[in-house]
């Protein structure tokens, strides 16, 4: 059953991905999602198995993949509790996304080769959760790169998709490069790659100095910094974030499940299955929480003034994976997870609304263009504002148990550390910035005016038939059934797996899947603080509704008197921090100018210039001056034959004489 | 003034020069080429007749009356390709004939 649920989609991807021309689109939709489908209903029956029931947690292995000296590698799938989590995570939300694109791309000619994508990369992204060894997943870990890759850049006859994909690929290089050293570091301290082995390995390498660079460092802390490396790059941490914004380029059934619910969130996933090796180097989760505290509060500022519709989402997925690593930074491995877990349904659901807004904008993703959306798209709007309310933390909603939750471990965990303090307070005022951003995207998309120049021309038509006119409509059915059960997800998806989770349930449910030290009790202490700080967020949460509600929907003007008096903050926000345009200077310029150095001057002048083009040209140079010789003139060939003659005659003469 | 084999000889060297120089210096015409090596063989003939009178051997006249036979052809026959080739190219200037250039 494992291995269906893994290899399903890449059946899926492969019948397709080959004959997707002569099948046709249809086909190809039906095949990839019956598949996707499949896939999903025996990925919950693993979960209620193996994490809600009893059923053992087992490795199936499938392979030898690598045998060389003392490196053995096994294709392997290592099923457990945190595994059949990110399973139903992933096929559930691919399942919804495959259902979604089905309407979302009708008009698309490609959609076959979309559909391929899609499952490839859902089989990639499952390679990488239910990997037994560092490897397995790094395969994994580079799959859904390259299927990131090909979805961000596949409406490729635009330049800007082209930029934004290869920017993805490039910037994930960084971190994966941290990640493989991380490997390495692994492999040279146990021997050993599999999870099994290098887990039972790990306490006793706590403490031990490694001698690198004429450094001595505890080996626990590099190896993890640098795995941490990694999942910064896949899940767009500060200083490794840019590309995500740029992801959004692509189409937004993919932004949902690529660059919101799964692929993201696969550095969280990382961490979390790495725990019995961080629980050893607390320098390095310290590291963790301050990156993710930097980043949940950086973008959340960014998120503020943003005006795409879908930048916004974005920026916010990357506040809300800052929440996670705080989580995991603190020692709430389960706690990262099961915001992981809820953050999936109700970005994907933002995201997958978004593209029901841009679906009836006509493709327009520009807010300040919406405007009053809410009577002509109905149902959109609902499930927007659930997602919303979810995001946001109204009680009850799955935001309301995982991101409070978070908070309040920072509190506890701030108790004794000066980075949980630091934590503490940046996700507080980062939830408040959560709530205004998300609530000015809903005001400013569904409320006050309408900002479609023609659309009373439209309405006054009253021409609804020919299906060109441009008042925004709502999507077809088939976009709204993922919409309504992703709106279930976030709405009950807090409510019904707390306990199991980060409750009294969670040793049962996790089974040793997630490793805490002895000294680890986040997720008690995290019950214990006092009810105060628990209804922090929540007035935070209100303050940022109240304020959006007051700027954009009873006193709309406030946010333009707002940016022109702060010109120079809002400049600052709104161009992100002005991180584009600081790696442009320092990493893009000069590796331009190194590579046109080594382009031009060192292949071109030296290698080519001395080598076969200098020989050529030398070649060019006698010939020509040989051509010269060849004029053409009789008078000039019997020149030649007579001084030939003449030298013949003398020379005989003169050998003659002598 | 005894004229002797020497100034038999010499006007023929001297012919024999002036054609080869107007083969290879001639710039302008194509009918100055033919004349120059009309000039060669007359010398060449010269120097047959001097030689067969000076040997008393009739054998050099005979020679040389049977050159002035091919030469006469030769001339024919390069003036006939002379005025094909203005036909076609309307030009006989030296300096236009260098198809052979590579």
């Amino acid at each position: 059953m494992y291995t269906a649920i893994v290899f399903l989609p890449l059946l899926g991807f492969l019948i397709v991905g080959s004959l997707g021309r002569s099948l046709g689109p249809r086909q190809s939709e039906i095949v990839t999602t019956g598949l996707l489908v499949v896939s999903a209903v025996l990925s919950w029956i693993a979960f209620i198995h193996v994490g809600l029931g009893t059923a053992p947690a087992s490795t199936p292995v499938l392979g030898e993949w690598i045998n060389s000296g003392g490196l053995k590698i096994d294709w392997a799938l290592r099923i457990d509790t945190l595994t059949v989590v990110m399973l139903v995570v992933v096929t559930s939300v691919s399942c919804l996304v495959h259902v979604y694109s089905i309407g979302y791309m009708h008009e698309d000619p490609s959609r076959s080769r979309f559909f391929a994508y899609l499952s490839l990369f859902t089989f990639a992204m499952l390679m990488l959760v239910t990997a037994d060894n560092l490897v397995q997943m790094f395969f994994g870990w580079e799959g859904v790169g390259l299927a990131s890759y090909l979805l961000i850049g596949f409406w490729y006859e635009k330049p800007s998709a082209c930029a934004a994909a290869i920017k993805a690929f490039v910037v994930n290089r960084v971190g994966d490069f941290g990640f493989a050293l991380g490997i390495f570091l692994v492999f040279a301290l146990t021997g050993s790659v599999a999870f099994d082995t290098i887990f039972a390995a790990a306490p006793g390498l706590a403490n031990k100095p490694i001698h690198i660079f004429g450094l001595n460092a505890d080996a626990m802390t590099i190896t993890c910094l640098l795995l941490f490396m990694g999942a910064m790059g896949k899940s767009a941490q500060f200083l490794l974030h840019t590309w995500l914004p740029d992801a959004m380029e692509g189409p937004t059934p993919v932004s949902a499940l690529i660059h919101a619910a799964t692929m993201v969130t696969a550095g969280v996933f990382m961490v979390a299955r790495l725990s019995p090796l961080f629980e050893q180097a607390p320098a390095a989760l310290t590291f963790v929480t301050i990156v993710g505290a930097t980043t949940a509060f950086f973008a959340a500022t960014v998120g503020l003034v943003q005006n795409d519709i879908k930048r916004v989402i974005a920026y916010s997925t990357c506040s809300q994976l800052g929440y996670m690593f705080v989580a995991l930074g603190v020692g709430g491995y389960s706690l990262g997870i099961f915001h992981l877990f809820t953050h999936a349904f109700f970005k994907a659901l933002l995201f997958l609304g978004a593209g029901s807004v841009i679906h009836a904008m006509h493709h327009e993703q520009d807010m300040r263009k919406m405007g009053g959306l809410r009577k002509d798209i109905p149902f959109t709007f609902w499930m927007m504002t659930i997602g919303t309310l979810a995001l946001t933390g109204f009680p009850l909603t799955a935001g309301y148990f995982s991101k409070d939750a978070i908070i309040e471990a920072a509190y506890a965990s701030g108790l004794h550390s000066g980075a949980g303090v630091y934590a503490l307070l940046l996700l507080t005022i980062a939830a408040g910035f959560t709530s205004f951003y998300s609530w000015r995207l809903v005001f400013m998309t569904f409320y006050g005016e309408r900002h479609v120049a023609h659309d009373e021309h439209g309405h006054a038509n009253d021409d609804h038939s020919h299906g060109h006119d441009h008042a925004p409509h709502e999507s077809p059915t088939v976009m709204l059934i993922p919409l309504g059960l992703l709106a279930c997800g976030a709405l009950f998806a807090g409510l019904a797996f707390a306990s199991s989770f980060i409750g009294h349930g969670a040793d049962e449910f996790w089974k040793k899947s997630i490793y805490s030290g002895p000294d680890n009790h986040i997720l008690h202490a995290m019950h214990e603080i006092p009810h105060a700080v628990g209804f922090v967020p929540f007035i935070m949460m209100t303050g940022g509704f109240l304020l959006a509600l007051y700027v954009y929907v009873l006193a709309p003007g406030t946010a333009k008197r707002i940016a022109d008096s702060n010109p120079l903050l809002y400049k600052f926000l709104l161009n992100k921090w002005y991180f584009d345009e600081l790696y442009d200077l320092i990493f893009v310029r000069p590796a331009f100018w190194l590579g046109r150095l080594f382009w031009k001057g060192g292949d071109g002048r030296i290698i080519d210039g001395l080598g076969p083009d200098g020989i050529s040209a030398r070649v060019i140079d006698v010939t020509n001056r040989v051509v010269r010789l060849q004029t053409g003139y009789v008078y000039h060939y019997a020149f030649a034959m007579l001084i030939g003659v003449a030298a013949l005659i003398s020379w005989y003469l003169v050998g003659g004489v002598r | 003034m005894q004229i002797g084999l020497t100034h038999y000889l010499s006007v023929a060297a001297i012919l024999f020069t002036l054609g080869v120089l107007g083969i290879i210096l001639n710039r302008k015409n194509i009918i100055i080429i033919l004349m120059s090596v009309e000039l060669i063989l007359l010398s060449v003939n010269i120097n047959l007749v001097t030689f067969s009178t000076f040997l008393g051997d009739l054998t050099g006249q005979v020679f040389s009356l049977f050159i002035l036979t091919v030469a006469a052809a030769e001339a024919a026959i390069g003036l006939a390709i002379l005025v094909t080739y203005y036909r076609n190219r309307g030009s006989i200037a030296v300096e236009d004939i260098n198809m052979m250039k590579g």
